[in-house]
């Protein structure tokens, strides 16, 4: 079989698409931080009436939505340091508190991309080793470590096709055993004890298909349902 | 009468020594003290060690220090943030050092500092290269890494607005490192955009409060 075979029959989310999966399980009342790149993404898709608030590293609790064109603030930044809002109710605060709210199991969901997830849950997400640039790792230690539960959103593979979730990280980890649940373009996979379970995959995906493209062992989760998020501009 | 303002930046950063530890509050260019960071490299110390969460952004600032070989080490979590070609230079060329910590445990070094801890051990870091060389202890289960505190001989801050004792008062998310700095350093200089009268600032709103404050000037809002 060749690749365009194995892709002919399921089409992978855009990167809205994978925001918007993510989205989905942030419940009412979560506190919740969202990785720089496509986790930010996440906060678009939140369901109209659920309240979810979002944390900043920056010493941001309740940050809102990209300012409107013209009314930006010059002194109020995302992690991304792109402008952004505060809603109703939210505060700032210093950067040791933004950081004990992180590290200190305060937060329900940290929402992070990522470069390689392994079985076990390792998170690699910090560094590729580029020798000719300066390492930076920023708050992604941080929040791999303090949040109640970690979910990772990612492309399935690399640009070449190379899987990334792996037997073994082969970067250098974030932290070892952190991720519970994976949000790729082809799937949602839950890492667990008795390993990874596919919970969603694109509509006219296989488990043979997904599995070729994913280095460990898959296993479908007996209430597995079909991925189908709405339409959306890539 | 306690009257902590100063004139002009450089009578704020005046008597800052060769081989200084420099904290510069800020996060990406919100809540630095541009004016403050001038003015130290005009003041002309150098060997210094800079404490902040980047690296320098631009030709001015921070950029400029190192531009003029006065940065031999910097602290920091993320260098790679804006246009940090002052930084990637001398990196490249190995004329400073790179001391790459996680944000918040640069943060919380800085707190146990101020809060006269010997260091903390903290879960970040366990199990990575970033360990290599640290102290770890298993505490019920959990692999720790030591951190120790960390100390500015200067921080260099920006607030919204002062009172004469030095109480302050941020604006938004300049808020960031600012109070934690201020707390953590022998001397602690602030650049504000208003002085007010004492007692006009909210009790209940002062975020830093004036113990932690040396030197006061004022310097106007950002054009």
């Amino acid at each position: 079989m060749t690749s365009s075979d194995k892709t002919a029959t399921y089409k992978p989310l855009n990167r809205d698409q994978m925001a918007w999966r993510a989205a989905q399980d942030l419940q009412e009342g979560a506190y919740v931080n969202l990785g720089i790149g496509m986790p930010t993404r996440a906060a678009s898709y939140v369901p109209d009436g659920r309240e979810v608030i979002f944390h900043s590293e920056n010493g941001i609790l309740g940050l809102g939505p990209k300012p409107e064109p013209g009314t930006e603030d010059e002194n109020l930044i995302d992690a991304g340091k792109n402008y952004t809002t505060l809603i109703k109710g939210g505060v700032f605060m210093h950067h040791a508190d933004a950081f004990l709210m992180i590290r200190g199991k305060h937060l329900d969901v940290s929402l992070l991309g990522a470069f390689e997830v392994s079985e076990a849950g390792d998170l690699a997400n910090w560094t590729t080793e580029d020798p000719s640039f300066p390492p930076g790792v920023g708050g992604a230690m941080d929040l791999a470590v303090g949040a109640k539960e970690i979910r990772v959103i990612m492309d399935h593979t690399d640009k070449g096709g190379k899987p990334r979730i792996l037997k073994t990280c082969r970067l250098p980890l974030t932290a070892p055993g952190c991720v519970k649940r994976i949000y790729t373009n082809l799937a949602v996979i839950d890492v667990t004890e008795q390993g990874l379970f596919v919970r969603e995959m694109v509509e006219g995906m296989t488990l043979e298909q997904l599995q070729a493209l994913t280095e460990p062992k898959l296993q479908l989760a007996n209430n597995w349902q079909s991925l189908t998020p709405p339409a959306m501009a890539a | 009468m306690i009257d902590k303002s100063v004139a002009s930046p450089a009578e704020a950063v005046a008597g800052v020594k060769d081989g200084a530890v420099v904290l510069v509050a800020g996060f990406g260019t919100v809540g630095i003290a541009d004016d403050l960071l001038e003015a130290l490299h005009e003041q002309g110390a150098t060997n210094l060690t800079i404490v902040h969460n980047n690296a320098g952004n631009g030709d001015t600032g921070l950029a400029r220090l190192i531009n003029s070989g006065r940065v031999a080490k910097v602290i920091c979590s993320y260098p790679r943030s804006g246009d940090y070609s002052a930084f990637l230079n001398a990196y490249r060329a190995k004329t400073l050092e790179l001391e790459l910590v996680p944000q918040g445990i640069i943060s919380e070094r800085m707190h146990a500092h101020a809060a006269g801890l010997g260091g903390f051990f903290s879960p970040v870091t366990a199990h990575t290269k970033l360990a290599e060389g640290k102290e770890t202890r298993e505490i019920d289960g959990v692999l720790y890494v030591f951190e120790k505190p960390l100390k500015g001989d200067i921080a260099l801050l920006r607030a919204k607005k002062a009172d004469r004792w030095g109480n302050l008062v941020y604006d938004q998310s300049a808020r960031n490192f600012n109070p934690i700095m201020a707390m953590a350093a022998d001397l602690s200089v602030v650049q504000v955009n208003e002085m007010v009268e004492l007692g006009s600032l909210d009790p209940e709103a002062v975020v830093t409060p004036s113990i932690f404050i040396d030197r006061v000037v004022v310097v106007g809002a950002k054009a």
